[in-house]
Order: structure tokens, then C-alpha cells, then sequence
């Protein structure tokens, strides 16, 4: 990587890191630094960034909700370009915040102006940076979980894949029955552990059945349902968040 | 306060935020001549195709959007083979023929089903049923006098008002030639013969040409295929209560013929 | 109108009248159901069940999105539905009006009923008045949901359901599960078991080498109806769609049976939910294109019979609409929720559901399981119950249900809704305080920074080795390994990293 790139001449952006992320997955926020600037980003990490309230939200506690939306705005309001590393909590900003600030006609306004700047990760890199191949290595079996949120909220579609296929020693495998619900669902994990766990089996059996050694997804929270069953069963699958794949090169794997 | 009363102001107050005037206005309903007049889109679009020529050929345009083109010629055969695909699709038979043909087409239908005995209703061609076999008895619509008399019945024939080439669907308005409900009902066989001018291309152009007309509405019955189910493990089952045999024969527009009739079409099927 | 004057009271309400309550009282089969989880464990055990709703539901599913995508520009078919039904829900009443107007000048009766219970009185009313024993029923939601074979049985009167997976459930005691398929929950084997159990007592017996191959169990249910059918002098139904501006009622079905209990009774009884109505016949064309390819996953269903009041010399010769309200009123006056009384009872949301598929439809405790039972379920009973308090957490916020949708009801907004409400009524609970907790502490980064020690503190002692169990999280790791935190969170990195000035 040259000087000039690292210090970059490309967008100025915020990564937005999420405070699941943030707090138990440190690794991707920092798999989606070194990937952004390695592409010639200046990453910001505005320090005063808390959570989306998507959690809070979706248990019915919207109100509560409003101080993390009147943050988020203040915090991500001067940037172009906001990227999170979790297709569920771009979807709680794009798809939840306008709804919450519903109320409130000039916190609505200011909504209505960021929102559409937050983007995933691989919308940012496909539809702004306008690239697919990352320069990533990564030479094992993997397969891709497109979560809901991901798939059915913010409609990244097949850009993940797009992202997959360049990636350099690859082998990309099909999973069945990709697009339906890992289980997780938030609070939905522990208020309804039985269907939950009943979804993640059938998710868990289906990433086995490609013979996988890498579950990629663009969620570190589904990642970490199915990963807990299928660490359960002790059948040495990894789970890797997109991020860390795509940032994987030969001098640092991931 | 009455139900209604109640009901209604329940439902007033119900909506109060919502200050937009009704769509259409709900006192007239009018149908002579603007079939658009609910303000849709396609409701206007095949309103100027009923009055055109070839009046299904050009409502197909009307309901795809792709304009006059698809009015004439291939298009017109296109829908038509459409219509006799997917009809055979639902697992019912497809005879196509000519005017002339249909007599014959109707007695070695009734009989390679072994059918005996046919229900005719009031206003069928006469001609059509000129070449039945002996051993098929006919019973006109008006002797029949009740359920039970007719589940002894074999068979019926009756004509179409429309057919809907994209759904493969045949409806009956029940008027002359098509019989009252039952008698397409109750039979375990239809034969259906429908007229070539009467195939239009998507539901939505069977829908215009179908209205109601105010103070004399007809009843419909639309059917795409024999009897059908799938309540078991969602495997289809042809045929439970209505008709397990369905043939629709596909009566070819004399070609002298077809200009005269497309300038009497929208007045088919009332 | 009527010859019995109790039935002129029901029509014209009033006096006797009990307080029309604001939402649907809950029918008896359903009082005291437990919450989701709890209904939804107990199913999730019965393998058969689970494998019997797989197939079925997988099944329904990609021939669904097979005859979908047949369809140019479907999104636009779906705005068009969408639009209608708000258009007839938004200005219900002028709709309601214009409708009993149509109806009444084609000869038929109009009705008006507040509540269940007055439904069924105007139903039992008119039977009564034919002195009638039995009568024959199209499926009909509606009926269902106001039980209103119970209410016939009450008064005497045998109501046959004629719907084939109508009649599997009720031969077998049963309950249904599924809006378009009641019977999903069975498979072949079950069915040709009750058949034979249980066709012989009220009626036409089963055959007695009755297999279990769909086509000879399809043959012993015409059998059976048939004579049901050739008798019957009152037929009952429901109705998909009333067009206000024609006064025309549609019926949508498959099998004919439909077409039997609408033509050959000389009576007919129509339940119609208020919000059935269309404006205009036109929106006939995209209801008629949406609901087949939705619901049966078919270009068209076999059959759909339309008709407008009476037809001289067709079909039954004196023609009932019940107009019925029981709670939608009060779905109605909800900005956000009223969207749910665009259902037109397709299913599509059951079938792509990843709850449902698991736990099949008696764990929603009514006639509407699955995603859209989840919603209107608490909107038209209110919350005041364990299963419905419980169900807008039924479900995962996948999202299927609303790319499923024919006319565009966001289902999972809704819940997100609903979920709102309950914690707005249920005031303080352990939950509440500790959400409460979690937004004071994710309000601040320094309070954020502050609880993340915490976590760090726990990775260091666990030192990164997968967690089996944590004690109060028995939820989660009962069947689910729990990831070990980080010894350093994201934010100490970057300030280790990039000094603490903010950006």
C-alpha cells in the first residue's frame, strides 16, 4: 500500500460502527478501517457516536429511542458519507428513524437529510466507490448468509456477492435456502427461544450441508446465532463478518 | 341508534383525519359509454378498445400498454394460441375448429367421453347438437325442474361471453346459449365453445367488457379449469364438486365475417 | 323485510342492544389461549406437524413466486390493490352507503351488525324463519371468526362445511390452521383416518376401501357433500370482495363447492366484513389478478362466481348481506394500523413466514394466524390478553411477509407498532426498567465507554473461551454457544490508535 493511498485522496467518510460492533466484534470496525483506507478513504470515527436504537425500537420502546435518533443525527449530520458495517442497523437509520422522529418536525427534517447518506458497507463500496474487486484474499470455502435486513430492508441485493466473487483463492458456495430468516431477530432470540433456535437449526444445517469452512454475512448479530448453534454442535464452522473478508489480504488474513 | 347508524358514525369518525374527497363520486354510476369513468387507467385505456375493431385484438394493447400494434395480425394470433395454451394448462381439453366444424367436434367429444345424456340450454345453436349419436338423450334447460334431475345428467354445452387468454380462463355471463348456474354446474361434464372474437388478452379487459349494467346485472361464473384442490399436502386434485371434465372448443371468426362482427363486439356478452 | 320481528330488532339494533364494545370481544374457542411462546413450544413438538407445514408451505411458496414473476410489472399491480383498498377504507362509510344502495336496488336484504353476536342472531333469525334444520356453508373467515356454527348448533340448526379442507378439520374436531388451506397441519394418512371415523354419523359414509391417495379422498368428500348440496335450501358464505358501485358480491374458490352453496339453496346468506368493499367494478381487475397468484399460486383459481342481489330465475331467490363491523372500526381509526384491513385473506404471508412454518397456526390463538394474524389480532381484540399481548413478538422482523403482501400492508412496521402500544399499556416491568437503563446508558459515549469496561472486564476473564451458559441467560445458551467479548472495544482501539480527539 503506497503513502498517498493510505493517506488518501478518495471520499472523507464516517464509519458509523454500531455499538454491538463497537462492543463485542471490535474486528470488523476495524476490518472495514484498513478496507476503506486501503482504497483510499479518509475514515472518521466520530467519537461521540452511540447506537441506532434499533433494539429499543423494535421491543416497543420507541420513545425511548429519540435521544439516540437526535444524536445520531448531530453526530453523522456534516458527512457525505456514513458507512456501518451491519445491513440491520443501516436499516434501523434509513427505515426506523424517519418513523421516530415522526413526531417531531425538525428532527424529522434533519432525518430526512442524513438517512439516505447511511449506507452499508457494500453499498458503499459497489454504488460510491463503484468497485468490486477489493484486492481481498481469502482462500478458503465459503458460503454467504444475506441476512434480512440486509436483503428485505435496505435491498443490498447481490452486491455482497459481487464483492465474494472477486475476492482472490476463493470458493464461493451456494447456500439453500439463503434468503430465509436465521432466527435471530433481536429480542426475538430470547423472547421466542424456541422458534428461534428452531430457525437457527435449519439455518446451521444448511451452512453444513455446503461442506463451508467461513459463514460470511453482512451482520455480526445474525453471525452470532447461527455461530452459537453451530459452535454448539461443535462442527467447526467460522463465522466471518463480510468486512474481515474483504480486508483479508495475504500480508494480514483473516 | 340503529347498527347502521352506529356502524356508519363509527367508521365517520374513524377516518376523521383523512380530508381527500371520495375517488368517484359514489351517487351515479354510470355505465353506457364510459366505462372510465372511475378515473382508472386501464378502465379508460380499454374503453376506447371496446369501440375499436377486433375488439379483443386491440384490448390486449389497451391492457399491456404497448398500443395498436398488438392489435392486428400475429398479435391477435399470439393471444389466441395464449388462450389455448393456458386453458390446456389447467389440464382441460382444447379442441380448436371452424364454425362448420363444431357439430362434429361436439358429437366425438360427447361420445369418446361416453356421455348419454346432455342438458341444452335455452338459446344453444340447434345446428350445433345436429350430429349427436343416438345414445346421447337431450333435456332442454326449461324441463328441468330440479337439482336432482340434473345430477342424472351427464353433460352440458354451452357458449362463453369472454375468454381471457393470459389466465386461460372462460366466463359466463349465463345468458342465452350459456344456461342458468346450475346447469354448469351440476353435470360432471362442460363443454365450452367459445368464439374466437369473444378471447381477450388479461383480466383486466375482461373486466371492462363484463360491467354490470344498472338494473339488469348478470351473474358471472369464471372458469379456468375443471374443479380443483389442493387442501391435501397442496397436491392438486382435479375435480370435486364442479364438472371434473372440462373441454373448451375454440370456434375460429369466419374470416368474411370478421370485420362485421369485431363493430358488433362490444355488445357481446349483454 | 323479515317475517320474524326478533329478527327486525337485530336489524335495526337499538333497545335491546347491549354497549357496542370498541374492539372484538374474543370468541370462546380462544379465551384464556396462553402466550406465543408458550402455545408455540407445544407445536414446535409435533414432528409430524412441522414436517406436514414444511412441505406444504414450501410448496405454496415457489409456486407463488413462480406465477408472480409471470407477471410484468407485478409492483404496480400491488400499488393498484393497495391503492383501491385505501381509497374504499378511507371513505368507508360513503362506500358502506353506496353498497347497501346497489344491493337493496338488486333485490337483495342488507343487514348491519355491531358485534358477533348480533351476526349471528341475524343469521339464526333468517334460518329459523326457513325452518330449516341444516343449512350448507362456503369458508367463509368471517364465519369463523364471529363462530357462527356454533351459534347455528345453539339454535338447532347443522351447519356443513363444504370447503374439502373445511371439512377435514371439522370431521376431525379440529381447528383451523392456515387462512387458505385450514387443513395444512394433516397429511393424507390423518385425513383418510378421520374420513373414515367419522363421515358415517352425519351423513354419507366414507367408502369402505377408502385409500389415502388425495384423488380417492377428494372423490369420498363429493360423495359425501353431494347429497348435502341436492337438499340444502339455505346456503352461507362470505364474501372477498362487495363492490360498492354495482352491488355485486364475489366468492373466490376452487373446488365448486362454492359455486353449489351460492347457486343451488333457495336462500342465501352472505357475512361480509365492512371492509370487503371496493369502490368500483374496475377494481375488480387488479383484486382479481393479485389474489389468485397470491393465495393458490395460480394464474387463476378454478372458480368465481359474482353475483348482484337476486338473478330472476338463477340461483337463490332471496339474498341476505350481513354487514359486520366486530372491531374493525376501531382497526380503522388507527392511522398506522388501518392499513391491516387491506387483507384480503390470501395467505401469502403464512406461506413465506419462518414462524409460522415452524409453529403452524393454532399458536396465534384465532381464525388469522400467521404474520397478519399477529397484527390484526391485537388491533381487533385489543391487548388486554396473554396471546395478544404476545403476539406482535412473534415474529422475527425478516420482512417476508411484506414482500409477500398483494396489496402492501408493512406488517412488520406494524408490529413494531403494536410492540409499542403494549409497553405503553403494560407500564412498569422488569423489562421496561431495563430498557430504560440501556437508553440512559447508550444516550452518552462516556456512558457507553463505561459499560463497555465491563464487557472487556468479563473477555478478560473468559480469555476468549466460547460460553456455554451464563446464569439469566438461559434463553440464549440453552441450545446456543454465547460469544466471549473482546478484551478491547472498538472505540479504545481507535483513541489507542488515533488519539481521543474527535473527529
Amino acid at each position: 500500500m503506497s503513502p498517498a493511498a493510505r493517506r488518501g485522496d478518495g471520499p472523507r467518510v464516517a464509519l458509523f460502527a454500531t455499538c454491538f460492533n463497537d462492543t463485542m466484534w471490535p474486528g470488523t470496525p476495524k476490518a472495514t478501517v484498513r478496507l476503506l483506507e486501503r482504497l483510499g478513504c479518509r475514515v472518521e470515527f466520530p467519537l461521540q457516536q452511540t447506537c441506532c436504537g434499533q433494539m429499543l425500537t423494535n421491543t416497543g420502546y420507541a420513545a425511548e429511542a429519540v435521544p439516540l435518533v437526535r444524536r445520531f443525527v448531530d453526530v453523522f449530520g456534516d458527512y457525505d458519507h456514513v458507512v456501518a458495517p451491519s445491513g440491520s442497523c443501516v436499516g434501523s437509520v434509513r427505515e426506523q428513524h424517519p418513523m421516530i422522529a415522526k413526531d417531531d418536525a425538525a428532527l424529522s427534517s434533519r432525518v430526512a437529510e442524513v438517512a439516505p447518506r447511511v449506507l452499508e458497507l457494500s453499498e458503499f463500496l459497489v454504488d460510491v466507490l463503484g468497485v468490486t474487486d477489493v484486492g481481498a484474499y481469502f482462500p478458503h470455502r465459503v458460503t454467504y448468509h444475506p441476512t434480512c435486513h440486509s436483503l428485505r430492508m435496505i435491498r443490498v441485493a447481490d452486491r455482497p456477492l459481487q464483492l465474494l466473487r472477486a475476492v482472490r483463492g476463493i470458493d464461493l458456495v451456494e447456500l439453500a435456502g439463503a434468503e430465509e430468516c436465521c432466527g435471530f431477530g433481536g429480542t426475538f432470540a430470547v423472547k421466542n427461544a424456541d422458534v428461534s433456535i428452531a430457525m437457527g437449526s435449519d439455518k446451521a444445517r444448511n451452512v453444513l450441508d455446503t461442506g463451508a469452512e467461513v459463514l460470511v454475512a453482512g451482520d455480526n448479530s445474525c453471525l452470532a446465532h447461527i455461530g452459537g448453534v453451530l459452535g454448539r454442535q461443535r462442527s467447526g464452522v467460522r463465522t466471518l463478518h463480510l468486512a474481515e473478508i474483504l480486508a483479508s489480504t495475504e500480508e494480514h488474513p483473516a | 341508534m340503529s347498527a347502521r347508524d352506529e356502524i356508519l358514525s363509527r367508521v365517520r369518525d374513524a377516518v376523521a383525519d383523512v380530508t381527500t374527497p371520495p375517488r368517484a363520486s359514489t351517487g351515479t354510476t354510470s355505465t353506457e359509454g364510459a366505462p372510465g369513468s372511475a378515473g382508472s387507467a386501464s378502465a379508460a385505456g380499454s374503453a376506447s378498445s371496446a369501440s375499436s375493431a377486433g375488439s379483443a385484438g386491440s384490448g390486449d394493447g389497451a391492457g399491456s400498454g404497448d398500443g395498436a400494434a398488438r392489435g392486428e395480425g400475429s398479435a391477435r394470433d399470439e393471444t389466441l394460441d395464449l388462450f389455448a395454451e393456458n386453458v390446456a394448462d389447467y389440464r382441460a381439453t382444447v379442441v380448436r375448429a371452424t364454425g362448420e366444424e363444431v357439430p362434429g367436434v361436439l358429437a366425438d367429444v360427447l361420445s369418446d367421453l361416453g356421455c348419454r345424456s346432455l342438458v341444452v340450454p335455452s338459446g344453444l345453436d340447434p345446428a350445433w347438437l345436429g350430429r349427436l349419436p343416438d345414445m346421447v338423450a337431450t333435456l332442454p334447460e326449461s324441463e328441468v325442474t330440479s337439482h336432482r334431475q340434473l345430477d342424472a345428467v351427464d353433460a352440458v354445452v354451452t357458449t362463453a361471453s369472454v375468454g381471457i387468454a393470459v389466465t386461460g380462463t372462460i366466463v359466463l355471463d349465463h345468458a342465452a346459449g350459456q344456461g342458468r348456474r346450475e346447469l354448469t354446474l351440476v353435470p360432471d361434464t362442460h363443454v365450452c365453445v367459445v368464439a374466437e372474437r369473444d378471447v381477450v388478452h388479461d383480466v383486466s379487459d375482461a373486466v371492462t367488457r363484463l360491467r354490470p349494467s344498472p338494473g339488469s346485472a348478470r351473474p358471472l361464473t369464471w372458469i379456468s379449469g375443471p374443479s380443483a384442490t389442493s387442501d391435501i399436502e397442496l397436491q392438486r386434485v382435479e375435480g370435486v364438486h364442479g364438472p371434473r371434465t372440462l373441454v373448451v372448443v375454440i370456434v375460429a371468426d369466419p374470416a368474411a365475417a370478421q370485420v362485421a362482427d369485431a363493430v358488433d363486439a362490444p355488445g357481446r356478452g349483454h | 323485510m323479515s317475517p320474524d320481528p326478533a329478527h327486525d330488532r337485530a336489524v335495526d339494533g337499538g333497545a335491546g342492544h347491549a354497549a357496542y364494545p370498541p374492539v372484538q370481544v374474543t370468541s370462546p374457542t380462544f379465551v384464556g389461549m396462553p402466550k406465543f411462546p408458550k402455545a408455540a413450544r407445544a407445536e414446535l413438538a409435533n414432528a409430524q406437524q412441522r414436517r406436514n407445514l414444511r412441505h406444504a408451505t414450501h410448496t405454496i411458496r415457489d409456486k407463488r413466486a413462480h406465477v408472480v414473476a409471470e407477471v410484468d410489472d407485478w409492483e404496480a399491480l400491488r400499488v393498484k390493490g393497495a391503492d383501491a383498498k385505501d381509497e374504499a377504507l378511507t371513505h368507508l362509510a360513503d362506500y358502506l352507503e353506496r353498497l347497501e344502495e346497489s344491493l337493496t336496488a338488486n333485490g337483495a336484504v342488507v343487514h348491519w351488525a355491531r358485534d358477533a353476536a348480533e351476526a349471528n342472531r341475524i343469521v339464526v333469525d333468517i334460518v329459523r324463519a326457513k325452518e330449516v334444520d341444516e343449512v350448507v356453508k362456503v369458508k367463509s373467515m368471517v364465519t369463523q371468526e364471529i363462530e357462527l356454527n356454533e351459534a347455528l348448533e345453539a339454535a338447532g340448526v347443522s351447519a356443513w362445511e363444504t370447503d374439502l379442507a373445511e371439512l377435514i378439520v371439522q370431521l376431525g374436531h379440529d381447528r383451523p390452521s392456515h387462512i387458505l388451506v385450514p387443513a395444512i397441519h394433516r397429511n393424507r394418512k390423518e385425513i383418510r383416518d378421520i374420513f373414515v371415523r367419522e363421515m358415517g354419523a352425519v351423513g354419507r359414509p366414507a367408502p369402505e376401501d377408502l385409500t389415502d391417495d388425495p384423488a380417492r379422498l377428494a372423490e369420498a368428500a363429493r360423495l359425501h357433500l353431494r347429497e348435502k348440496f341436492m337438499r340444502a335450501k339455505v346456503g352461507i358464505s362470505g364474501a372477498n370482495f362487495a363492490v360498492a358501485d354495482t352491488g355485486t358480491l364475489v366468492v373466490v374458490e376452487s373446488e365448486g363447492n362454492g359455486r353449489m352453496c351460492l347457486t343451488l339453496p333457495e336462500t342465501l346468506i352472505s357475512v361480509v366484513g365492512i371492509e370487503k368493499v371496493l369502490p368500483t367494478w374496475d377494481d375488480l381487475s387488479a383484486m382479481l389478478q393479485l389474489l389468485p397468484r397470491s393465495s393458490t399460486g395460480e394464474r387463476m383459481n378454478p372458480y368465481t362466481t359474482m353475483w348482484t342481489g337476486v338473478h330472476e330465475g338463477d340461483g337463490p331467490q332471496e339474498v341476505h348481506v350481513v354487514l359486520l363491523d366486530n372491531g374493525r372500526s376501531h382497526v380503522l381509526a388507527d392511522r398506522v394500523g388501518r392499513q391491516a384491513l387491506r387483507c384480503i385473506r390470501c395467505s401469502a404471508c403464512l406461506n413465506v413466514c419462518p414462524v409460522y412454518e415452524r409453529t403452524g397456526g393454532h399458536a396465534y390463538g384465532s381464525v388469522y394466524p400467521g404474520p397478519i394474524g399477529a397484527v390484526l389480532n391485537p388491533q381487533l381484540r385489543g391487548t388486554a390478553s396473554d396471546i395478544d399481548r404476545s403476539l406482535p413478538y412473534a415474529s422475527s422482523l425478516c420482512g417476508a411477509c411484506f414482500d409477500a403482501c398483494p396489496v402492501r400492508i408493512n406488517i412488520p412496521e406494524l408490529l413494531v407498532e403494536l410492540r409499542g402500544k403494549v409497553v405503553e399499556e403494560s407500564g412498569p416491568t422488569a423489562e421496561s426498567a431495563a430498557m430504560k437503563a440501556a437508553a440512559w446508558v447508550l444516550s452518552d459515549p462516556r456512558r457507553l465507554a463505561t459499560a463497555q469496561k465491563a464487557a472487556t472486564i468479563a473477555g478478560r476473564l473468559t480469555g476468549g473461551r466460547t460460553i456455554r451458559s451464563v446464569p439469566g441467560l438461559g434463553a440464549w445458551t440453552n441450545a446456543r454457544d454465547l460469544p466471549s467479548p473482546p478484551t478491547e472495544t472498538f472505540r479504545q482501539w481507535w483513541v489507542r490508535e488515533h488519539g481521543n480527539e474527535d473527529a
